[in-house]
Formats: C-alpha cells, structure tokens, sequence
C-alpha cells in the first residue's frame, strides 16, 4: 500500500439518510419572496435587515420573483380584490415551496372583519407557518422561521413532484 | 364679523335654494337644494370669495330618513384660508346629483368612490366606473343595509 494513502485521516463519510440530508439543505437555503401589502412589512424589512439579520438562519435572499423563491411571505392584509394575484404568485413558486402568513391580517384578516378583506390567507393557499401579531416584533418572526425550519427537517422530502391538491 | 359675511351674501343670492345657513365650531355649513349645487358652488368659487379648493366630497347614508342620503361638500379658500361646508340630501328614488368635474379635476375620482361605495350617479361625469372594488361586485358595501358579514370572494375559497 503507497504511504499517501496510509495516513489519510479516519472518517472520510458520513451515514445519513437521504430525507435528513435533504432536509437539512433545504432548510438553511430558503430564498423568501416577500408578498408585502401593508405596514407589516416594516417589520419584515427590520427583520431582513442588519438590526435581526434573517441571513443568520438561512434564509438572507430575498427574491423579487416568485419563480426563483421557495418561502412565500405574506405580509400584510389581502383584500379579496387581490386575492387572485396572491393565488398566482403561489401558483408560479416551484416545488418544493411553503409559506408563511405574517401578522394577524394575513392569519386571520385581524380587525378587518369587512367585505372588502380576504379573513385569512389559509382560504386560497396552503399555510406551513402563522406568525401572529399586528404587528409581530422580529423575534417573533425569527421564532417563526425556526419552526418553519424545524418543519421542513423533519418532513417527508417529496422529491419527484406530485400535483398539489387544492 | 367677516365670517359670517359669506353666509349673509349666500342668503341674499340664493334665498329659496339655500334651506339653512350657519356657522359652527368655526366653519360655515350650509344646507342647500340639490338642484342648486352647480350655481351656488360656482357662486362661492369666484370673486369675492374664492373657494379654490374642493378638500372633500363624501356621503352619509341616514337609514330610515327620508331623504335617506346626505351629500357632503368640504371647500377651502385659499386667499381666506377659510372652509365652508355644503350638505345636501338625496332620496333613495331619485339618487344623482350634478357632478363637479367642470370644476375641479380631483371630484373625478372622490365622486368614482361614492358611485361605487353608495351607488349615487353623477349627472355628466366623463368617466362613471368604480374605482375600489372589483367587477362583479354586488351592492354598495358603505350603505348601511349591506350586510355585515357579506362577502364576495372573487375566488373560491377553500375548505
């Protein structure tokens, strides 16, 4: 045996499972695009920027194109006139793809029981996370983005796309 | 002394059209004929008065009055840096009224939002189409029997 290869260190692999390592990148690669419709959205860019910095987890690109983004975030209040474009936007994501409804507009339509407001984003799209407050303070939206995390690392890596059901 | 002083003159100009005229926490409100808005209004925009500026242009629906709609006038000058308030009432049969855009550029849309929030036509109006709700919304969602959880999703809603 040549010498080189006697002194290599021990542990050259590791044993993993394919969900688990598939998990674990996608969770720390999320590019968000962020669907901002109201004042919730200062405390999203709080959040964005250097003063919370969302990069420390993972998650710092912010894409302006839904095409080239897996976390949607809704921020701010829907109304039902603009229900349909969230519904595209969330359409043209590519899998895989979640999506967080940020501050209690978006959970819920908050204090806007009205005709005008789409009461909780969850009747057009799929929500993975809800992050309440009006708005929530940055923390509370990191606290959000590691259960949304937590989420993603342990569930079921579908990695040959099925058709979503509505 | 001056304050008054429009109210007097609206008096002596209109004296049928104008129903009530008086002055309240500082600012003149006067209560008109809905046939007369385009003479008064065009009246208190020139000399001497000169009220420039239409601030405000809304509607008040009192439910169970009749007339039952009450059109609300908001006109600032600007050389006398003083308001003066016009109320005129609607009934629910014969709901339009003339509209302001000879004058003013700005009643173009505020009169497009109660057209589409009341349901009260513009006689002349370039451009009458709603302005905040979509198309095939139903009924007029500020007056006050438009049922209050009543909604018209434009698309279906899960679950």
């Amino acid at each position: 045996m040549p010498e080189a290869k006697k002194r290599q260190p021990p542990a050259q692999f590791i044993t993993t499972q394919f969900n688990s390592i598939l998990g674990w990148a996608r969770k720390f690669s999320l590019f968000h695009y962020p669907f901002v419709t109201a004042c919730c959205g200062m405390e999203y860019m709080s959040a964005a920027c250097a003063h919370f910095d969302i990069d420390r987890f993972g998650a710092g690109w912010t894409r302006f194109s839904p095409r080239q983004s897996d976390m949607l975030l809704v921020v701010g209040t829907v109304t039902q006139k603009l229900a349909p474009v969230l519904r595209t936007v969330y359409d043209q994501m590519t899998e895989p793809k979640w999506v967080v409804a940020f501050g209690t507009c978006a959970v819920s339509g908050g204090i806007y029981d009205n005709y005008a407001v789409v009461q909780g984003i969850d009747a057009i799209i799929p929500v993975d996370v809800y992050i309440p407050g009006c708005p929530p303070r940055p923390e509370t939206v990191l606290d959000g983005l590691l259960k949304l995390q937590e989420k993603i690392q342990h569930q079921d890596q579908e990695w040959r796309w099925k058709r979503r059901r509505f | 002394m001056e304050k008054t002083a429009v109210l007097d003159l609206l008096r002596q100009e209109f004296p049928r059209e104008v129903k009530e005229a008086f002055s309240d926490l500082g600012d003149e409100i006067i209560i008109i004929e809905k046939e007369s808005l385009l003479p008064i209004v065009k009246f208190l925009r020139g000399e001497p008065h000169r009220y420039d500026l239409l601030l405000d242009l809304t509607c008040v629906d009192y439910l169970g009055q009749e007339p039952r709609f009450e059109m609300v006038y908001h006109l600032y000058s600007l050389t006398k840096k003083r308001r003066l308030r016009i109320k005129t009432r609607l009934s629910e049969k014969e709901l339009c009224i003339a509209s302001l855009t000879e004058l003013w550029k700005n009643a173009n849309w505020l009169e497009r939002e109660i057209y589409d929030l009341f349901g009260v036509h513009f006689e002349s109006h370039p451009d009458l189409r709603r302005i905040f709700m979509y198309d095939g919304f139903e009924g007029y969602p500020l007056r006050k029997d438009y049922p209050l959880r009543k909604r018209q999703p434009r698309l279906r809603m899960r679950e």
